[in-house]
């Protein structure tokens, strides 16, 4: 169990390519700075892709946590 | 320019739902990460954004196989449309209709929907390709 405290948490759940990443996006640009989101996912791209666009955007990756048949992904709106 | 800045310019030619599908997320992936993005409609890919007939059954290319089709039409991922439509709410994507094939098939900008912004030329669309690739659909 991770400890990180979560703001908000998008259940992506079953979503396809690329609407886990195209949900957290959103959620960040709607959030305050220092807020932190969690993001599930099954989405095998979301893997490559969340960190790819969380370094591009210069947020914080805090945690990657896999789980049964899907993915923790917690971010932190820095910026 | 840093590559990852430069525009990605996609040049839609096919008109079948797959194809669509492929340069929507092309287009989503490419506009999340903060590249410019610029979209020629041409030919079949051009009908396809005409009013009213964004949704509907634009088929699978002649590559889809028998057993490929209905795993295809089953995939439960967005509607291209709804794809391109997120894409131009995350970042900057510019959807033009090639000039050449508005006069072909005898349409007016009214004729087509709103996620098109404009009709130009193929001179104009290769400035705004400027430095950045430029992929054939």
């Amino acid at each position: 169990m991770s400890t990180v405290a979560i703001d908000k948490t998008i259940d992506a759940r079953g979503m396809a390519c690329p609407g886990p990443l195209m949900n957290l996006i959103g959620a960040i640009r709607q959030g305050q700075v220092g807020q932190t989101f969690e993001v599930l996912s099954s989405d095998e791209g979301s893997k490559t892709d969340i960190p790819a666009w969380v370094a591009k955007a210069k947020q914080e990756l805090v945690e990657v946590r896999a789980d049964e048949g899907f993915s923790h992904f917690i971010v932190r709106k820095v910026r | 320019m840093d590559e990852q800045d430069k525009p990605l310019s996609l040049v839609l030619f096919s008109g079948t739902d797959d194809k669509l599908n492929a340069a929507a997320v092309l287009t989503v992936g490419a506009a999340a990460m903060g590249r410019p993005v610029n979209l020629f409609l041409q030919y079949y890919a051009l009908d396809a954004f005409r009013t009213g007939n964004l949704c509907a059954d634009h088929a699978l290319s002649p590559e889809a196989t028998e057993a490929q089709a209905p795993v295809v039409r089953a995939h439960p991922g967005l509607h291209w449309s709804e794809l391109l439509k997120q894409a131009k709410d995350v970042g900057e994507v510019n959807i033009q209709a090639c000039a050449l094939s508005m006069d072909m098939f005898h349409l007016k900008q009214a004729d087509l929907d709103s996620l098109v912004d404009g009709v130009e030329g193929v001179a104009a669309f290769m400035a705004s390709a400027s430095e950045g690739q430029v992929v054939f659909i």
